[in-house]
Order: structure tokens, then sequence, then C-alpha cells
């Protein structure tokens, strides 16, 4: 049974590793700073060195050999006649795996190359490395694999033997029980994870009930730079690697694994990433690479066609979701059920932590008292899904917030007021009965959100201005508009009891006379500024303008992952603590140096500075020819793993909220959809750099919206129908629309200057705003996303919203 | 075969290039300019948009030997980390950059863009950007880099170094 009390945070360790925050002046490029990029002008020049451009002199290209099927028996493979080619080097399959030969993210379950059995469509089978890429795909397609195909299992619920919920049925279903009507595709079953929350009456009674079916497909990162990386081998064994990537040790620990190296024989560095939004973080040509440099002994590059990339890394779990909400008369939550299936695909990623999140995030930033929820991640041949911006939460919300709408619609309320009034605040529990204890503005955000002024109306007279645009599909005729709101939250950082952290090294000198800081971590950039963080809070800890950022490498420790929207916590927490180490010792020296102890010091300005008495002393006189350098394991505090049969516990560090309104014109007639406006209001904490929060809530908010009206990977029989950017269509300039964006900034105690986890959370509610204002638009219930045109105009096959009629 | 073509500027005489092999495999892989983006070798993303005689194109699906005896203008010759040109300036100070694969490309269109048509309107931009995907920004940014690149240059003509007129 659920305990009686919320579950409150674990006891700290003793003695965290940061002091508390010395005075701190306001510092050009500081913290709270719209300080630039380090690396933009490289950027704008072409000249910054991403994964795909490394070149060495005489190096080989790698190319993979990939499984046509998504599911077979391979009963042989001959590589002779393409090893046989003229201008290849190496021919490689499972024989030539020295270590471990299956490898994962939480699960070693994956092939590193594949042996006995492929299970989806596109898993690699061989490796090809010769000295152009060309023939390199040639003589792949000489690799002859002899396959007998085997049926594949294509849908979550059928993996597991579960039967399709009843739509119509007033209960959940309580399935619990495995069949084995599929066939295992992993010795231990179908099923990845099962989370189960029990909280109350399980036979809870409300006023008002509302039940819906929802489908979300399956989205691609679609990063930009493609999959790439150069392994050089170093001669003695072991080798280099250069590769884009989010989380360079947990690449190191896997690819030492495979390779059956010490973790000093592979040292990895980071080549410039290409975006990531979590489709990094499993390996793609690590591994590969590595054993062709090692077999070859030369350099060989790797580089994915855009094709290959759909094929060569993990996407967002595609779900089906059954929700039952009851409610009072006045709109009060009674119960919220909820059976939540996320197919993951053949093997299994980070289905665990995804799974975690989507059951234990998914009903929404809504105090809820009564709660049975049921999520499920199981194994299927469909393509592996694993990390995406959002992880979890991003499915669930589109169903419980087509809840929240549909259920004001049947008390007929106003969806916001019902959103208010059910909403979480600071001091609420959220379903794994743990409380928040921090600020949890959920209404203010909807309210700021509801002020905001609207766009003006539909401007006919302009093409471009009209769903369809220069295609001349409508002057305005048939075009209704609709405006939805939604609000999501998520957690920050690992959760679940996972021993979170990340290492800094933060080197002081004098450099000509003048003081330079030197901040060397392993956390991976992408994309989303974090080298900009890490220098902006060099230069408010330590005072010191110029501040070089370390090219990021296993040479020093683990970073841990940019993923979870957790770098700016926990390497920025990390980068802080070790500027407080230096910063003590630059005060011990600058004792010796000034014959006595002050202690009201602080480093300001190159100056080493006295509350009371001004400079004392300049930083680069009291250093002199000293270096002052220190390593640093920075954790943020425990979390601990939720109860298997009732799901509670301290389960998440920190939560992130954000708010949504869209505002569409829909061309009913032809099922066309113009985002007029998309505005977001979010709680950062604290904005350590203002204009990259904003650019992150734009970006984010953008890919929600993809998922919600064009982005879906689609599969049939297991194998993907569109693997091109011709057919898998993402946001152009022309899709997105003007992103007006209110930034609070409600302090979180907890987290190195008050700041939350920025990047995932408007990812989470700007499809759900976007459906809910189609959905205001054409009074549809729209299930699917993302939404069709056909959705749309065949409205007669789907159904009308509860009360509306 | 050999190709022999000018590329910001200067001539090349490149050896042993394939029949099949695309101006943007030329340029990244035999000519050491990777500035120009290989993000779908489709022709779908933009990230790859040079000017070839002036006119912007994508690199990834023009055949390398097309380009024999033409003008090729790449992100790296329209400025350089010593001299910026004013596009490259106005994505930098309006934070149009995130990971940047996108931007040399989204800079030579926007570059196009300003030439053909000094004061376009927030429609006009997104028409002329259309072809060019980017992930990261939600494209609010580089809409502010071109309105600030536009508002710069009306203010302070640069020269044109595409090869267009001429």
């Amino acid at each position: 049974m659920p305990p009686a009390t919320p579950t409150e945070a674990p006891p700290e360790p003793a003695a965290p590793a940061d002091a508390p925050d010395a005075t701190r002046g306001d510092v050009a490029g500081g913290v709270g700073h719209s300080a630039g990029r380090p690396d933009s002008t490289l950027k704008v020049t072409g000249e910054f060195a991403y994964g795909s451009d490394l070149w060495m002199d005489n190096m080989l290209w790698g190319v993979t050999v990939r499984s046509p099927h998504p599911y077979a028996r391979i009963r042989s493979i001959d590589i002779a006649e393409a090893l046989a080619t003229a201008g290849v080097f190496a021919v490689l399959t499972h024989e030539d795996v020295p270590g471990e030969k299956t490898y994962g993210l939480e699960v070693a379950d994956q092939p590193v190359l594949a042996f006995d059995v492929v299970r989806y469509q596109g898993e690699p089978v061989a490796l090809v490395a010769a000295d152009h890429p060309e023939i390199a795909r040639q003589a792949a397609k000489k690799v002859r694999v002899d396959y007998e195909v085997l049926e594949p299992v294509t849908d979550a619920r059928a993996a597991l033997g579960h039967a399709t919920p009843d739509l119509h049925g007033d209960q959940a279903g309580q399935v619990t029980e495995l069949s084995r009507a599929a066939p295992y595709l992993h010795p231990e079953g179908n099923l990845v994870r099962h989370l189960k929350i029990r909280v109350g009456d399980p036979d809870p009674v409300a006023d008002v009930v509302v039940v819906g079916e929802y489908d979300v497909g399956m989205q691609d990162q679609a990063f930009l730079g493609p999959e790439a990386g150069l392994a050089v081998p170093d001669g003695v064994g072991g080798v280099d690697l250069y590769v884009a990537t989010q989380w360079l040790h947990v690449d190191q620990r896997q690819i030492c694994a495979a390779l059956g190296l010490r973790a000093e024989q592979v040292r990895l560095s980071l080549a410039g990433v290409g975006g990531a939004f979590g489709g990094r973080e499993d390996l793609s040509m690590h591994v590969h690479g590595c054993l062709l440099a090692l077999h070859t002994g030369k350099p060989v590059k790797m580089v994915y066609n855009r094709e290959e990339s759909f094929f060569g890394h993990v996407h967002r779990h595609p779900a089906k979701m059954r929700y039952e909400h009851g409610a009072d008369r006045d709109g009060r939550l009674v119960y919220v059920k909820a059976e939540i299936y996320l197919d993951g695909g053949a093997y299994a990623s980070s289905t665990p932590a995804v799974v975690g999140n989507a059951g234990t995030m998914g009903l929404g930033p809504y105090v809820v008292p009564n709660i049975h929820v049921d999520c499920y991640g199981a194994y299927t041949n469909n393509p592996p899904c694993g990390a995406m911006r959002g992880f979890g939460s991003v499915q669930t919300a589109f169903a419980y917030e087509a809840q929240m709408d549909k259920l004001a619609a049947q008390l007929g309320m106003d969806p916001v007021e019902l959103r208010v009034r059910n909403a979480m605040a600071e001091g609420s529990p959220i379903p794994t009965g743990q409380v928040i204890d921090s600020a949890a503005p959920v209404a203010e955000l909807l309210q700021r959100l509801r002020a905001m002024p609207l766009p003006s109306d539909l401007d006919g007279a302009d093409l471009r201005h009209l769903p369809g645009g220069v295609s001349n599909t409508t002057h305005g005729e048939g075009v209704r508009r609709g405006v939805g709101y939604a609000v999501a939250y998520k957690n920050v950082a690992f959760s679940e009891g996972f021993d979170d952290y990340s290492t800094a090294r933060v080197r002081l000198e004098a450099v000509a006379g003048a003081p330079q800081v030197t901040v060397h971590t392993a956390a991976a950039e992408v994309g989303q500024g974090l080298v900009t963080v890490e220098q902006q809070i060099c230069r408010t800890e330590l005072g010191v303008d110029t501040v070089v950022v370390h090219p990021k490498d296993t040479q020093v420790g683990s970073g841990g992952s940019t993923s979870a929207s957790r770098q700016t916590y926990v390497t920025g927490g990390a980068v802080r603590a070790a500027c407080h180490r230096v910063r003590d010792r630059v005060f011990a020296l600058a004792a010796a140096y000034l014959g006595e102890t002050l202690d009201d010091l602080r480093l300001e300005g190159g100056n080493i500075v006295s509350q009371t008495r001004g400079a004392v002393g300049s930083v680069a006189d009291v250093l002199g020819t000293e270096v002052v350098e220190e390593t640093t394991q920075w954790r943020h505090r425990r979390t601990e793993p939720i109860d298997p049969e009732t799901g509670q516990g301290f389960a998440h560090v920190q939560f992130a909220f954000a708010a949504h309104r869209a505002v569409v014109d829909v061309d009913v007639e032809l099922g066309l959809v113009k985002v007029v406006e998309l505005a977001c209001t979010q709680d950062v904490g604290k904005a350590i750099n203002p204009d990259a929060v904003v650019g992150q809530i734009q970006g984010g908010s953008t890919q929600g919206m993809g998922l919600a009206l064009m982005e879906e990977i689609q599969i049939s029989e297991g194998k993907i129908r569109n693997p091109s950017f011709t057919d898998y269509l993402i946001p152009t300039i022309l899709d997105t629309p003007p992103m007006p964006i209110e930034v609070l900034e409600y302090a979180d105690p907890h987290a190195p200057y008050g700041l939350r986890g920025v990047g995932e959370a408007p990812t989470i509610s700007s499809g759900p705003a976007v459906m809910a204002a189609i959905r205001d638009a054409c009074g549809l219930e729209l299930t699917k996303v993302p939404v069709r045109p056909e959705h749309i105009v065949d409205g007669g096959a789907d159904r009308e919203v509860s009360g509306t009629d | 075969m050999r190709v022999t073509t000018t590329v910001n500027g200067e001539r090349y005489d490149v050896d042993d290039v394939w029949e099949g092999e695309s101006l943007l495999y030329m340029l990244r892989e035999r000519m050491g300019l990777p500035g120009s983006k290989n993000a779908c070798e489709q022709g779908e993303c933009g990230s790859c948009t040079v000017y070839l005689d002036g006119l912007p194109v994508c690199a990834c699906l023009v055949a390398a030997g097309q380009a024999g005896g033409r003008q090729v203008t790449t992100v790296e010759g329209l400025g350089s980390a010593e001299d910026l040109h004013p596009v490259q300036q106005a994505f930098i100070a309006a934070g149009a950059v995130q990971c940047g694969f996108c931007t040399p490309g989204l800079i030579v269109q926007t570059h196009d863009l300003l030439r053909r048509d000094p004061h376009p309107d927030d429609a006009e931009i997104r028409e002329a950007l259309a072809g060019n995907l980017c992930r990261c920004t939600g494209y609010e940014k580089i809409l502010d880099a071109v309105r600030l690149a536009a508002e710069t240059m009306s203010a302070a003509p640069v020269d044109d170094p595409s090869g267009a007129a001429s």
C-alpha cells in the first residue's frame, strides 16, 4: 500500500563538496549575462570541425553492412568476394569482436555485430574498410548474408501478449499476466520494464469520467550532423577515437568491453557535434570504427548518410495509451487511471528509464489523490527506441492534456481554469509521493500565458499567412482559428537512485601578466551552449575575463550525459565547486603574499578584493609562476528507487515547468494547419545565459510542434518507409511561427545558482498545445499524433469531442 | 578525371575525381573545404548551399564535373575569422548559432537574399530560407540575424564575393 505520508528527500551525504556562495559582483560575461559562444566564429566561417569533417592522411573509410530484415536468423555470412575487391582493406563480422559481443546503456543486449539473429531492419552485420567511401559501399553489397526470414513482432501489446484495451469500457484493463503468444525476442521475454503506481482508493468514484485512447508516433531526433567519427590506432594496441557523442565516458566503458581493452587504451575526444537531442546516447560507429582501425592499422573514418542515420540511432518510443480521468462537479480530479505502452523496439537502450519517466511523470503537473498507472516498455522487431528530448514525458503529455480538455468540455469549464484548479504548487505531492520542495508555478505559467496578447486575426489577403501558403489552396474559405493550452513538467537530471555526477578541472595561472582560467570537463557540447556556461561560471567565481575551454576528452573524469536537461545543473555545479577550491587556494597564496590572513576576500576584475580594504593585490601578482589547478567531482542530491509495487519514492532531483498556448488556422476542407503563434512561459529558476535559454525554449517548442504536425517514422511490418528528409518532415522556417516567451526565475534552493534544467520542458507542452488548438478549430477529438490531413478532413471517421454536441 | 574550377577566387586542379562524386564531396574531401555541410546529401536541408556562378545551389546535387570551368563560392569565401562578413557577424550577435551545422548554408542563402532584396520583410525572409533546415533554434533567432544583417548592410554596404555579376 502507499505510504501514509509523502516521501521526503533522503538524508544528504555529509560535507557537500562546495561551500556556500560568496558574495559575487555582477561580472561581465558571467552568470546571468547573455555571453557569446566561444565557438560561434568558427561555426559561421565553416571552420568548426564536426565529426564528419575529420581527415587524416592515408585514412580509410568504414561502411556498415546492415540487415534488410526486421527479424531473421543468420545462416551464414560470406565475406570472400567483398574482401577480394581492389581497395578494400578489411571486412569484419561478429567473429572479429575480441571482447564482449553485446553492449547497451542499461542492458548489454545489443550485438556489436549481429550473430545468430537480427532483430531489426538496419541492424549492423558486417563492416568494410576501403580507401574510398564508394569502394567501401560497393564492397559492402558483396557481403553475402544468408538469412532465414522470420515473422516480425511489430506491436508492443502483442509482444507482451496483452489484449487491446476496450476503448469504450469503463475500467482500465488490469493486465499483468504475460502470455507466450508472441515469440520471445530475448531470453527473458519481451517485457523490458513494467512500472506500477498505486495511490489511494483502488475503486474511486467520480461525478464525471472521461476515457480516451491515444497514439503517438515514432519521432526522430533528426539532428543535422550525421553520426561520424575517426578512429586512429596508436600502434601499440590502443586507439584514439574522435566522435560526435553525448557522453564520452559511457561510450568508453562500452567500447573497452567490446574491444577487450583497458580504459587507458581507448581515449576519446569529442568531435564537433551537429545536434544530438538524445540520438547520440547510444553507440553508433564507435566500436565499428575502432575495430576497423585496430584491424587495418590505419585511421578509419565513418560517416553515415541521412538514410543510414535513420537506422543508425534510436528514436522516440511510439506510445499507445489509455487514460481515464474522474473528477467531481467542481472540476477537482478524483482519480486517474492510465495504461501506457512504449514500443522499445529490438534492444533495450534506455527504455527502462523512459518507462520510469513516462510512468512517474505521466499524469502531468496536477494533484491527483487516487492513482492507478501501468506503464510498459516492450521489445519488438521495430527500430530500437531510446532517448529523445523529453524522454517519456512527451508521449504522455499528449494524452493527459487531451484528457484535461475533454474533462473541461464535459464539465462545461474553461480548460485553463480546470488546469489551474488542479495545478501542482510547491508542497504538492507528485504521483510517486515525492513532495515538490521548490517553486512549482503551474497556475502562474498558465495565467501569464493567457494574459499575453493574441495574434491578429487571419489575414486572408496574403497567401503566405494561410494554411497551404503559396500553394494557393485557399483564400480563407474553410479556414477556422483555434486556440489551445497545455502545461507540462519534466524531471531534471538522472532519477531513481542513479549516481549522477560530473567532474571539472579548473586551472588558474598568469599568462603574460594577466590571469587566465582553463576549464576542462568531459561534458559534451552538442550545440546547447554548455561551453559558454562553463566560461560564465568561471568568470563569476574567479573574477577572470579570459577563460579557455579545454577540448572535451576522457583525460578528465566523467561529465555524465548531455541529456535529461542536466549539464548546466550538474557540470555547472562541478565547475563552480572546482572554482571554489581554486579560489580558496588563491586566498591562501594571498595570505602568504600579504603576510596576513584576511577573511573578507573575493576575486573580482583580476584582483583580490577585501570587503573592507578594497583591492589588496592582483591575481597575476599573487600567483606569480604558481599554477593553481583543482579537479572536483560534484553530485546533485541523492534520489532513490521507487517501490516496485506502489511506485512510491523520492525518485527525482528537480522539476522544470513549462506551458504553451498555440494559435492555429486550420483549413478544415483540406486538413492543412498553419500555426499562427506558439507562446511559451517557463520557469528556469535562474537564467544563467538568458539568450541561450530563449534559444533552448524556441528550439524545443519547435520539435514538440513538429511531432504534433508532421514528424513520424512510418513503420510497416517492422520496416522504415521514410528514411529521408524528403519523406520524414521536420519544421521549416515556413512551418514555424513567432514564439513569444516569458521566462520566470523562481530559484530552486537545492540547485547551483537556483537554476532549473531548461532544454526538455518546452518540447513536452508545445505539441499538446498545438493539438488542443487544432481540436478547438475543427471540433474533432483527434487522438493520433502526428495529426494528418485525413484525420481532420475525414472527421466522420473520428469521434466528436465529448460534451460539445 | 581532372576537374579545374575556381573556388573562392582560387583556381584548383583536382585529379582522380570519380564521375559519381558530388561538388560537395570534392569540396569537403578533395579540396580541404569542409565548411559546406553534409546533413542530408539529398537537396532537402540546404546545409551545403554554395554559389555556382553566382547562383545558390545545393552542392550535394551538383556533380563535381559540372563545376569544371565555373566559379564556386563557399561559406569560407564570404568572410574569415579576422574579417567576418556582416551576415556572419549578425548570426553571432543574434544568437542564431547553436550546433551550427545549418549555419554555413544559411549564411550563404541569407547572403543571396540580401543581395537580391536588401530590405526583406519577415514573410520574404521565410520564403527565401524555406529550403534551409535548422533543428536547434526554432528559427526565431535566425530571423533576428537576417533582420540585423539587412540593417547593418544597408548602413555600410560591402563587396560581393559571390562571383555573381561582372
